[in-house]
């Protein structure tokens, strides 16, 4: 949609292109992996641990042997040489491929079945016989931080780390936060609110299961893998670090990925072991999810709690913000796990200036590993920040809306902002944000008809929340804090590359080192490269996702392709631009300085009567020997880009909702947003990221819950107990923006990808809390079922305080 | 056991396990792989198809069941290469983003379209309930079938949301 209120929606592309990606994916013809059949092609299925946490007693295999079709059964002590799962952050207890002799969370793999068929490797799986002795898990977090069990008896404690802020890693400085904060609680004109609040364990369920289909040829030495993963490369990098290959003896190709939010930017144990598999039996092997076995053992996100305060004077000034949390990693450390509350550190105190003591252990439980899930880190962290500030502004009496307003780091300190720990920020305009929101929509009206509905006893609730995000991931200097993919034999950063080549017919591959997983890749990387060399888009052709060919990048992810990958393509193709200025120079006996690329080819400034065509420029890069001496043939160019820092959107969202107060049952009648990305390459791709992005948040709030009951098990097993947002019950979305680019990089970008998750959980509930505020509602925990909600306004109405 | 039925206009004969699912049929013995699979639980709609004019999901069948049957898949959807109005909606209207809930988002809204050509937006979101997608939060889902059913009406579609301008 347009811009909002008197705010600048121009950008350097920013044009509606339809995408690229979708004929083939509205005809039914796009690859998925698991639409890939090879000759010879074996199946696979996991048997998988019934129990939280059980020694294994023994695994008897030898009626699944015998079946008809079966080819191999594999324990751990087949794989053992392998050595565990690949990690990038490798802190705690990393997975092992297969369960030893005990098993550690519901759903873990115990072994693997190799069969000629899909159904018959299923067959086999149930055929296994494992003898188990349960034990008690260890599941609830304040439990498992005060290691009264332990979760790995050979580790000393069941928390790993605490990240801790700000400034972050100075213990004087913390300290020195902590006792500012104090004293301004111990002053007598100040207000603490704490709401203590859980951040529910989500599943990310893209609609695609992961799939992977190894195949390896013994004659060439090589693996050829094909995977729904965010992050070829590393996938390549980590089996050829597990099998002792070259990354030349892995290629690893991620075709059309059907979602990933996160939960694919892992190497899974699945996709080594059917590599082990292939290997070991000579015949390509493919392993698909059940949505049973994506439930129990692709990742997790979020799983936070964690109390929230804020102290203030009564006229909403924020002397100091205090988050004390126990964040949730699961039995097993995979590929960031212990990096995701980090990511929270990063953005505590949002968009705010005040002293911020931000503190959150992570520790281990008998459950799946959590790890990246859409906005990994931020969300919590927003959550908490936003749901306390209402609170403090609900106690004092004043508007959200002018609380938030009076403590925003003001635009004056951009550049040279920094987080409460201590990092710069690259660019930031909130009170303009929240401003433009509040005029689109129409805040002051919107209360007033709030008050008019309330008045008839109805429970209408209004909900505001804003907040900073990092993303764009960069720096590449991430790599001297110790987060590199070295593990995965990419010793990179967090860069981006590009290589753009222009045919000899004057039509341009773009190759990128990162993929998509439908975010556009395709469209958005040709009108970046149509741009800076006037090749139609319908003439670009962008390719991803296989590393045979594929520049080294690290994937999608972070909300970080067009800020870094992008960048590095726009670099890529200014490179191509210059060489080509020198051919069309020569072609037309000019000056290289005089050249204009204009309507698909270029010509003197002045004369476009004149004009040679991209193809007349390929044809003589491709023809050496007419070009002058000492100019190379050939026109592609490839670019790395080093991004100095990561990137900082920002917004601020509104929800009108209404309760039934005899059901509970919540509506969302409106949802408005207000983000800041920076500039927009393609308007309609960065709508579609934040109404997906706005669903996520607004499921969390309202109806998914993967939390572990109290003994382990995982009751949700299928979208009927685990509930996606419909089609009918979201609303149409409001969206606006604000423009404030980013320097960071020269496409003036900063990501789209998560911003709308970040911003949405925590407006949905201070709406619903706002609705039910007249009852002396202060909280309610997500989701915000019916149930939930009915139980709420039953206990208020039962604690007297109805007003 | 010997199964024989007609897909997008072709007559298919071939051999199954009793329990092979109709969506492992098309995807597998047929390579019809545009429709999807995405729950175990026949509650995602991914695999939906049209079979003798009524959309169902092709994994709540089994393939014996559609003996005699007629069944459009997605492959089969645009006549003579021609986008059929709802596909020409998803492109039009960003209705897709990683196109893997598309195919059978796709059926089902042609479905719809055959009941009622002129539904309201509430209409459109309670006749697609069955079809989870994960990527689009739906917004412009509602918009492609909005485009398609004035296509078929024989109207203008209401225009995007977006600035119209190319790059
Ligand atoms: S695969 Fe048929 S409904 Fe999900
Ligand atoms: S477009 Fe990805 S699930 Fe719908």
């Amino acid at each position: 949609m347009g811009g909002g209120v008197g705010v600048s929606t121009t950008s350097v592309l920013g044009g509606v292109v339809k995408r690229r990606e979708d004929p083939a994916l509205i005809r039914g013809t796009g690859l998925y992996v698991d639409d890939l059949q090879l000759p010879g092609m074996l199946h696979v299925a996991f048997v998988r641990s019934p129990y939280a946490h059980a020694r294994v007693v023994s695994v008897d295999a030898s009626d699944a042997e015998a079946m008809d079709g079966v080819r191999a059964v594999y324990t751990a002590g087949d794989v053992a040489h392998l050595g565990d799962l690949v990690a990038q952050v490798p802190v705690g207890k990393v997975r092992p491929l297969l369960a030893g002799d005990k098993v550690n969370h519901l759903g873990e793999a115990v072994a693997m079945v190799v069969a000629d068929t899909r159904y018959g490797a299923r067959d086999a799986a149930d055929a296994v016989d494992v003898e188990y002795d349960p034990l008690d898990p260890v599941i609830d977090l304040k439990e498992a931080a005060s290691d009264a069990a332990l979760v790995h008896d050979d580790m000393e404690s069941n928390v790993l780390l605490a990240w801790e802020g700000g400034p972050w890693g100075d213990e004087e400085g913390i300290a020195a936060t902590q006792q500012t904060i104090a004293d301004a609680k111990a002053q007598d004109d100040t207000v603490s609110v704490s709401i203590e609040a859980v951040n529910q364990r989500l599943l990310p369920m893209p609609m695609e299961p992961r799939s992977v289909v190894a195949d390896w040829n013994v004659g060439y030495g090589r693996f050829t893998v094909h995977s729904s993963t965010q992050i070829a490369h590393a996938l390549a990098g980590g089996i050829a670090q597990t099998f002792g290959l070259s990354l030349t003896d892995v290629r690893c190709i991620a075709p059309e990925v059907g979602g990933g939010f996160g939960c694919k930017l892992n190497v899974y144990n699945d996709e080594i072991l059917v590599c082990f598999a292939s290997q070991q039996l000579g015949r390509p092997v493919k392993f698909t999810e059940t949505r049973r076995d994506a439930a129990g053992s692709t990742i997790h996100g979020r799983g936070w709690v964690a109390t929230a305060t804020i102290t203030g004077t009564r006229d909403g000034q924020i002397l100091g913000y205090e988050l004390d949390g126990i964040a949730d990693m699961g039995a097993y450390s995979q590929n960031f796990t212990v990096a995701i509350p980090f990511l929270g550190l990063f953005v505590g105190a949002g968009q705010y200036e005040f002293p911020t003591h931000w503190k959150v252990a992570c520790v281990h439980t008998h459950t799946m590993t959590t790890d990246a899930y859409r906005g990994a880190g931020r969300p919590e962290a927003a959550y908490y920040l936003e749901r306390a500030i209402d609170a403090f502004a609900r106690e004092i009496g004043v508007d959200p809306a002018d609380v938030r307003r009076k403590n925003f780091i003001p635009a004056e300190k951009f550049p040279g902002a920094a987080t409460h720990i201590g990092f710069p920020m690259d660019t930031g305009d909130y009170e303009t944000n929240l401003d433009a929101l509040l005029e689109t929509a129409g805040y002051e009206d919107l209360k007033a008809e709030r008050d008019r509905m309330r008045a008839e006893g109805r429970l209408v609730g209004l909900g505001l929340a804003t907040y900073v995000e990092v993303c764009g991931f960069g720096p590449s200097a991430l790599v001297d804090l110790g987060f590199s993919w070295a593990s995965y034999k990419i010793p990179s950063g967090f860069n981006g590359s590009g290589l753009v080549r222009v045919q000899a017919d004057g039509t341009a591959s773009v190759i990128i080192g990162t993929g998509p997983s439908g975010q556009g890749h395709q469209t958005t990387w040709a009108q970046i490269v149509s741009n800076q060399l006037g090749i139609p888009v319908e003439n670009i052709r962008v390719s991803h996702g296989d590393t045979a060919e594929s520049p080294l990048g690290i994937g999608t992810f972070g909300s970080r392709s067009a800020a870094v990958d992008g960048s590095a393509t726009y670099e890529a193709a200014n490179k191509v631009r210059s060489k080509a200025a020198d051919l069309a120079a020569h072609l037309l006996e000019a000056s290289a300085d005089d050249i204009v690329f204009a309507d698909g080819g270029a010509h003197v400034a002045g004369s476009p009567d004149q004009q040679v065509s991209w193809s007349d420029i390929a044809t003589l890069a491709y023809q050496p020997h007419r070009l002058p001496e000492g100019m190379e043939g050939g026109l592609e160019a490839h670019a790395v880009f080093s991004p100095g820092n990561a990137t900082w959107p920002f917004g601020s969202h509104l929800a009108l909702v209404e309760v039934d107060g005899d059901t509970g049952d919540v509506k969302l009648l409106r949802y408005i947003a207000m983000d800041d990305c920076g500039n927009v390459i393609n308007p309609m791709i960065v709508d579609g990221q934040i109404h997906g992005g706005l669903a996520q948040g607004i499921g969390q709030a309202m109806f998914e819950d993967g939390d572990y009951e109290a003994d382990g098990n995982l009751l949700k097993w299928s979208f009927v107990e685990y509930p996606l947002p419909t089609s009918a019950d979201l609303p149409s979305f409001e969206l606006h923006r604000t423009v404030t680019p980013t320097d960071i990089n020269p496409l003036g970008v900063k990501g789209i990808g998560e911003a709308g998750t970040i911003g949405s959980a925590q407006t949905v509930v201070n709406a619903v809390v706002d609705a039910l505020s007249p009852l002396g509602v202060t909280h309610v925990d997500m989701p915000l079922r019916p149930k939930r909600v009915w139980a709420a306004i039953q206990a208020a109405k039962t604690n007297g305080s109805v007003s | 056991m010997h199964v024989s039925l007609t897909v997008n206009g072709q007559r298919a004969v071939t051999d199954v396990e009793p329990r092979t699912l109709l969506v492992h049929l098309l995807r597998e013995e047929l390579g019809l792989t545009g429709t999807h699979v995405g729950c175990d639980t026949s509650y995602c709609g991914a695999c939906t198809v049209i079979l003798d004019g009524k959309t169902v999901k092709s994994c709540t069948m089994l393939a014996v069941q559609a003996q005699g049957a007629e069944v459009t898949t997605i492959e089969g959807l645009a006549a003579n290469g021609d986008l059929h109005p709802v596909q020409e909606g998803f492109w039009e209207r960003h209705g897709l983003q990683c196109g893997f809930c598309t195919p059978g988002m796709i059926m089902s809204a042609v479905g719809l379209l055959s009941e009622n050509g002129s539904p309201s937006e509430g209409e459109i979101r309670h006749g697609l309930e069955g079809n989870l997608c994960r990527c689009t939060g739906y917004h412009n889902i509602v918009r492609a079938v909005e485009y398609a059913a004035a296509k078929m009406r024989g109207e203008e579609p209401p225009a995007p949301e977006w600035e119209e301008g190319s790059a």
